[in-house]
């Protein structure tokens, strides 16, 4: 019985845990629904308390949705690692004999796709409420596209580090903020670049730098920082 | 110092050694210069009182924390250096037993014993069913007693292809005959060449069990 067992390799600890989070999150579709909403809801209230006119609304737009970008991914990152840690599972991750930066990294993937991608999706449509110029609409999408999983790897971390905290109130966003304000700056220059007709690769291509550092440095960081927060 | 090396490794290093473990939390000395040897078909039983380190001195094994002076050893080896070989010959059962109330026994087995080895459905609901979880397969885990839910994480045990288990209160929520039968699977995995090291309050039966007692010097 001992002999027979294979260990499975690495890409289907990967799969697993991939497939593991997302049916988690498909069973609790509260923690996916609410920081949808929290976005849709915050950039609906724009117009109304600002002005229904275009030409005020178009100039903040890309702020706008940015900003509420930044919220909703702070508001769904509490429920990366917290369940685990709770029910024990997170034992299992760390002790897998398997390399923890892709475990996390399949976990940060899975809740990008519940979290970040719905988002990106979605942005066209808020846009266009906020009457962002429509040869915008690629430019703002591309950069969500980019930003929000630099956002998820960022804010992977700071869950890391506090997930064994009993109450973080405002914690996860101080630590958080600092790292995330390079994307919401180029994020948004960029969709300014675009409204306004200039070329906006240049900021494009910062933000896939941003991504290429964090989707390098951050599951290694976070999976550093979990094996804190257990011990 | 490189003749007592090459000596323990002529004799066959054993499974698994710890020297002079020293471990001090929130500036109380939990132990101190602990030392033992867990050989493979044995059974290590871990007493002592309610916060003498039990919980901790089995984290500390497992790599789950290293706030601790001291040496273990793997197969010969220091534990820091063989982290991944060690990690796939261990079994860690800890307080919280790594169930998710969402999912479903079967779900959570695919994962929590798949992380380890292979495995098939067949084999997880063979796995269900000799822990008493035939027809909840499909249940979501929070309609489980906390027994049950122990139960889910213990089919690990069955699963595993891990030399050394290290459960830290397997006996807690479980009732008599699980406590029998959960008895009666270390006793097994001690008989077929594995090591279980337990902390319980319970009295353990099966031969072939040692007991290290925590808190007395």
């Amino acid at each position: 019985m001992l002999s027979v067992a294979v260990k499975p390799s690495t890409r289907s600890a990967f799969m697993l845990t991939l497939k593991r989070d997302l049916l988690i999150a498909f069973k609790r579709k509260n923690d996916i629904v609410n920081p949808f909403m929290f976005f849709v809801i915050v950039i609906s209230l724009f117009p109304l308390a600002i002005s229904p006119e275009g030409e005020r609304l178009a100039e903040i737009a890309a702020g706008v949705i940015w900003i509420a970008v930044l919220l909703s991914a702070m508001l769904s990152m509490d429920s990366l690692y917290r369940g685990d840690f709770e029910d024990g599972s997170l034992e299992i991750l760390l002790l897998s004999p398997h390399p923890l930066f892709f475990l996390v990294l399949a976990k940060n993937i899975a809740h990008w796709l519940v979290s970040g991608l719905p988002v990106v999706i979605a942005s066209p449509l808020l846009a266009y409420m906020l009457k962002l110029p429509s040869e915008s609409y690629a430019t703002l999408m591309l950069t969500l596209l980019v930003g929000t999983p630099t956002l998820s790897l960022i804010g992977s971390i700071a869950v890391a580090l506090t997930v064994g905290l009993g109450s973080r109130g405002l914690i996860l966003a101080v630590i958080t903020l600092p790292f995330s304000v390079p994307v919401l700056i180029f994020g948004t220059l960029a969709v300014q670049a675009s409204a306004s007709g200039l070329p906006s690769g240049g900021y494009l291509t910062l933000l896939l730098a941003l991504l290429a550092g964090s989707l390098s440095l951050a599951p290694l960081t976070s999976a550093a920082a979990l094996r804190i927060s257990v011990s | 110092m490189n003749q007592i090396t090459e000596s323990t490794v002529a004799m066959g290093a054993p499974l698994l050694e710890v020297r002079d473990l020293c471990c001090e939390r929130d500036e109380r000395m939990l132990f101190a210069g602990l030392s033992f040897v867990v050989e493979c078909g044995t059974v290590l039983q871990i007493a002592g009182n309610n916060g003498s380190g039990k919980t901790t001195l089995l984290r500390i094994l497992c790599g789950l924390n290293d706030g601790y002076d001291g040496e273990i050893i793997w197969r010969g080896e220091s534990t820091h250096d063989t982290a991944e070989s060690f990690a796939g010959d261990l079994l860690y059962f800890g307080h919280r037993v790594g169930v998710n109330k969402i999912l479903t026994p079967l779900e959570n087995l695919r994962w929590s014993a798949g992380m380890q080895r292979n495995v098939n459905d067949q084999l997880l609901l063979d796995a269900l069913e000799a822990v008493g979880l035939r027809g909840f397969e499909e249940s979501p885990c929070y309609t489980l007693s906390a027994g049950q839910q122990q139960r889910v994480s213990l089919a690990r045990l069955r699963l595993s292809p891990a030399t050394l288990w290290v459960l830290d209160e397997p006996f807690t929520t479980l009732d008599v005959d699980a406590v029998a039968q959960l008895e009666q699977t270390l006793a097994d995995h001690a008989r077929q060449g594995g090591a279980v090291i337990v902390t319980t309050h319970h009295k353990l039966t099966m031969p072939s069990v040692s007991r290290l007692t925590l808190g007395v010097s």
